[in-house]
């Protein structure tokens, strides 16, 4: 016998008598870890593994020297290798290069291709040295030689000696496979040739994408750093490795950050179960408790006691989630890959590796929901004065302080507050803590919208004396509210969560739908394979397209990646004819603009996406300089629009103010209108005519419409599985409540089998409350869910991905998931209750001491 | 108006409990049932009240053999025609005070104006509003006589009533039980190990493994 005897006692009495609402509980967190911590491994395999194949290609270089625009002249190469402090620059072409034909089942497969000078980069990079056979051994510097990576094999099925093909512009180009390199990732799909060769084959002679420098010992970095960008100027960037690992990092964070706060919903939920889980124990040891009170168990002890209970629960349930987790990764990574949809880590294939910090900070967060879930019953027991606590029917005071107001007003009120606060390192911070009290604030106030509401009808059917069951039903209801409001906990969340995500999906769904209705108004699209920020199509070639019958329209369109802040992903240019009397009829405009007949004729117009507003403090009216060719240009900001194409930033322009600046005339998109009674199928072979024909992507814009919705939907694919996991949690914790709460009523249900209640109409009364319940709680939910959904579509999305959308329900998708789970909910109340009344009425009203 | 003919019960553990047992209770009767735990009163309460059955044997109320009956018959003989008194109340917290009276009303869909009357009856005028808890133990009992009561039921069970609650109060209890179950017309079987409270019956029946057997009280106790 010692300390911890009467705590085994009474927690194994406990467990013993009910050992499903504990499993229950434990699953449930398992269930909530699991999933954050899988969703966290994944994402940081995959993150890990693209960042560490991004370091690889740009080897053991100090700095490197870029361009604002992709390419640069390769002129300013002799100049760096003769630079004071340099000790050797090591020039890089970098394409992403389209390759012909099909590739699992897609069209448009790019690979990408560094040209590298070997005798430089063997002092670099020496891991993407090329590996010839022994009988050639100066492939590398062989003009139809490319090298390429174990994985990129694996993907082309390719071999050494096998011929690959590449799309440059309307031109095919064929490359032999010499070979395969030192050594890259698993899963990196990269080729490597020699930098002549490449800027000769695919069309960018004297070009180049980047120099990395190697410095010689002792040269102060940062000091050569500063000194040397303020000698290249604007039109250049000088960065270290760790701004390219910042750039990669800025490119998914928002993404990650949001699928683990969507992860970490199904933990939330538990956090609630385990609370109902926790107060109905309480509630149904009342006695108990008391007792032992009486008897000398000392008030922090028994807070101990049932602490220690949930902690129990907690321990349980995060090793399981954290196994679990660990199982679903690895599986996840097997089956699908490292890219969850977000299309961020494409190609990757990261192992999961067992992180133990990680594995804490998720344990502590399951105890840690588990403890708060325990932690009110827990202090109310502990409070209860043990005369009161003894007294038969004063188990509705043990949980009487849910009923107060004030937390919940203060809840909601902070959360309305937070709503107003600006993003912290870009990430909406405040947005999800004003979704947590909003939740949180709601379901407290749940108790008293019962009792009010449960009350208001037992009042409206005074006048009818008809109906024991009712009154019954509604009595409870009305003055049991806290009892009753507690089963709902879990399902209020989940379902409100997820009526926000749905109306959020929705919303963005069907922005986007119109979005893509606005930038798509042609009838067929034709592009040509272009790399490194190259127009596919040449000015003759050009004029092959308009000149082509059967058009009533052709609009071409330049577009080409900037670099405006090394930290962070390329913007896009895209330059096309733009309705000048009023762009809106080009562009998807927000109503911030301004209008065309007020815009000062000094300065050409540019038109920005609201990425561009968020991340570079591109405001209407404000001038900007932008590097289009090869000097940098001042521009105005004539309005704002809305793009869902790209994250990271966008900016429009007139074409033939982009003609005039840069001097390119080539362009990369060609949008066709057809003349009245055309068919798309005789535009095609119009077009596939042409003595470039074949070289042509031809796609008409509901096929890109299609395609980009399949996206979205697979990219959100995630997002619905995490919140169905969410919902079945919340009804687990449904009938984990009702179950309890209905052997808990054992005694009342056999004094009513007494008195003449048939065990019929007692499981109607519990399917009727449950029901009842369920249906008060989708009603406060889906307001509740409406509330969060406007913190999501107006807050959390502008801050995480910087654009805003327009507000729409799924009334449809809404009322079927209402209405499963009120028969759900009903039909668990049904069966909780069959257990109820299974036992013999008799058994039941026998006291029990 | 109640007849037990030859019943005998044995629980599932085989231990026998009731052997044999024969008595008549007529109608307006008032009878206490005494005897050592573990008897059997609490089972011959149940099998009268149609909530278990004999092995053999018969239990008849005016004519019904309540063994006949299937659940639903047996429930709805039970709304009708019983009135329940337990030992420990099983007032339903969340009902009011006139709730919980009116229940047996709202079953057999009757008019609940009986309530206030009965209500005024065993001395809690004006406190239908109230809940259970804000109730002793001595008027939560009153609560349940009145529900017992209040559809003018032919037979009322009550076991062990008065184990709840002190001296005082359980006198009190007992003969406003009493005067209430003569005041209706109805019968009465109250078990109990109190004899203080068999001497408010009309008569004490002493329940021994041989069966029911009339026995004198002794007043000293």
């Amino acid at each position: 016998m010692n300390r911890f005897t009467l705590f085994r006692w009474v927690l194994l009495g406990e467990w013993r008598a009910h050992p499903v609402q504990a499993v229950v509980a434990i699953i449930a967190i398992a269930l909530g870890v699991a999933l954050g911590f899988s969703i966290h491994l994944i994402n940081t395999a995959a993150f890990n593994e693209f960042s560490a194949a991004s370091r690889n290609l740009s080897g053991q270089s100090d700095l490197q020297v870029r361009g604002k625009q992709v390419m640069f002249d390769e002129s300013l190469f002799p100049i760096l290798a003769a630079y004071a402090g340099v000790e050797l620059a090591n020039p890089i072409l970098e394409l992403d290069v389209a390759i012909l034909g099909e590739r699992d089942g897609k069209k448009n497969n790019t690979l990408k291709i560094i040209g590298l000078d070997m005798f430089r980069a063997v002092m670099i990079s020496p891991d993407l040295m090329g590996v010839p056979t022994e009988s050639k051994p100066l492939d590398g510097l062989s003009d139809d030689a490319i090298f390429l990576s174990p994985a990129a094999m694996e993907w082309l099925q390719m071999k050494q000696g096998d011929a690959l093909q590449f799309n440059v512009g309307t031109q095919t180009i064929t490359l032999r496979v010499a070979g395969g390199l030192v050594r890259a990732r698993a899963g990196q799909r990269i080729a490597v040739m020699d930098i002549g060769v490449a800027q000769w084959r695919f069309k960018h002679l004297g070009l180049l994408s980047r120099i990395e420098l190697k410095l010689l010992p002792g040269v102060n970095r940062d000091t050569f750093k500063a000194k040397l960008a303020e000698k290249l100027g604007k039109q250049y960037f000088v960065t270290e490795i760790a701004e390219q690992a910042a750039r990669v990092a800025n490119m998914s964070r928002a993404y990650r950050v949001n699928l683990n706060m969507l992860a970490l919903v199904a933990l939330f939920t538990g956090a609630f179960l385990v609370f109902s889980t926790q107060a109905l124990s309480v509630i149904r040891r009342r006695h108990q408790f008391a007792l032992l009170r009486v008897m000398g168990l000392t008030r922090q002890k028994l807070l101990r006691q049932i602490i220690l209970e949930g902690a129990m629960l907690g321990v349980a349930g995060s090793l399981m989630g954290l196994i679990l987790g660990y199982v679903i990764a690895v599986m996840a990574l097997h089956f699908f890959g490292g890219d969850l949809g977000g299309g961020f880590f494409p190609g990757v294939k990261p192992s999961i590796h067992f992180s133990p910090l990680a594995a804490i900070i998720f344990f502590v967060m399951g105890l840690g929901v588990t403890l708060l879930g325990s932690a009110i019953p827990a202090w109310e027991a502990a409070c209860a004065k043990p005369a009161a606590a003894l007294k038969s029917g004063s188990e509705e005071a043990a949980v009487s302080k849910l009923a107060t107001l004030w937390p919940a007003i203060i809840c909601l009120s902070l959360a309305i507050v937070l709503t107003q606060l600006p993003p912290i390192f870009e990430l909406p911070i405040f947005g999800y803590l004003a979704v947590v009290l909003l939740l949180v604030g709601g379901i407290a106030l749940m108790p008293r919208l019962s009792a009010l509401f449960f009350s208001f009808l037992l009042r409206a059917k005074k006048h009818n004396i008809a109906g024991a069951e009712s009154t019954l039903v509604l009595a409870r209801l009305a003055n049991v509210p806290n009892q009753a409001s507690i089963a709902l906990g879990g399902i209020l969340a989940s379902f409100s969560l997820m009526v926000a995500m749905a109306i959020m999906v929705t919303s963005f769904r069907v922005s986007v739908d119109d979005w893509l209705t606005h930038v798509l108004p042609a009838d067929l699209y034709v592009r040509v394979a272009s790399s490194g920020g190259k127009g596919g199509f040449r000015l003759e070639e050009q004029k092959a397209l308009a000149a082509l019958p059967g058009f009533t329209r052709i609009d071409f369109f330049r577009t080409l990646p900037l670099i405006l802040d090394p930290r962070r992903p390329e913007i896009t240019l895209i330059a096309r004819p733009i309705d000048m009397v009023d762009p809106s009829n080009t562009l998807p405009m927000t109503n911030d603009m301004i209008a065309p007949v007020l815009l000062p004729q000094d300065v050409m117009p540019i038109w920005v996406s609201e990425a561009m507003v968020d991340l570079y403090g591109y405001t209407v009216g404000k001038r900007v300089t932008l590097p289009v060719g090869k000097a940098s240009h001042e521009f105005l900001v004539a309005g704002i629009w809305r793009d869902y194409g790209r994250q990271f930033g966008a900016v429009q322009m007139q074409l033939a103010d982009y003609q005039w600046v840069s001097g390119d005339q080539s362009i990369n998109t060609v949008a066709l209108w057809l003349q009245a009674g055309a068919t798309p199928a005789l535009a095609k072979s119009t077009l596939q005519y042409l003595p470039f024909g074949k070289a042509l992507e031809i796609s008409q814009s509901g096929e890109i419409r299609k395609l980009s919705l399949e996206i979205f939907d697979r990219s959100f694919a995630v997002t619905y599985v995490l919140e169905m996991v969410a919902v079945m949690i919340g009804l687990m914790g449904v009938a984990a409540s009702f179950s309890a709460q209905t052997l808990a009523r054992t005694k009342e249900f056999g004094m009513l089998r007494h008195i003449g209640v048939m065990r019929r109409q007692i499981l109607m009364m519990l399917a009727a409350e449950g029901g009842l319940l369920t249906a008060l709680g989708i009603v406060l939910g889906f307001v509740l869910g409406w509330s969060i959904s406007l913190i999501l579509v107006f807050i959390v999305n502008p801050q995480s991905f910087h654009w805003t959308m327009q507000l729409h329900l799924p009334w449809g998708l809404l009322t079927i998931v209402a209405g499963i789970m009120l028969v759900t909910a009903a039909l668990t109340a049904l069966v909780a209750g069959r257990h109820a009344v299974s036992g013999r009425a008799v058994r039941a009203v026998r006291e029990d001491w | 108006m109640l007849e037990l003919r030859h019943v005998n019960k044995t629980y599932t553990n085989g231990q026998k409990v009731l052997s044999d047992l024969s008595y008549t209770l007529k109608a307006d009767e008032y009878v206490a049932i005494m005897g050592d735990s573990g008897v059997g009163k609490s089972t011959l309460l149940n099998l009268i009240a149609g909530l278990d059955t004999p092995d053999s044997g018969e239990v008849i109320l005016d004519g019904v053999t309540m063994s006949s009956l299937n659940d639903d018959a047996a429930t709805r003989l039970r709304r009708e025609a019983f009135g329940f008194v337990f030992q420990a109340f099983h007032v339903l917290p969340h009902l009011t005070l006139s709730q919980n009276i009116a229940l047996p009303l709202l079953l057999n869909k009757r008019s609940t104006e009986r309530v206030a009357h009965i209500l005024a009856a065993v001395g809690l005028h004006g406190r239908g509003h109230n809940f259970p808890r804000q109730l002793s133990g001595g008027e939560l009992q009153r609560i349940a006589i009145a529900r017992a009561l209040v559809h003018s039921p032919k037979l009322i069970l009550a076991d062990e009533p008065t184990g709840n609650l002190d001296p005082d109060t359980a006198h009190d209890v007992l003969m406003l039980m009493r005067a209430e179950i003569k005041a209706n017309n109805a019968s009465g079987i109250i078990v109990t190990h109190s004899q203080a409270a068999a001497a408010t019956a009309d008569h004490v029946l002493l329940l021994t493994k041989e069966g029911l057997h009339s026995t004198a009280l002794n007043h000293n106790a």
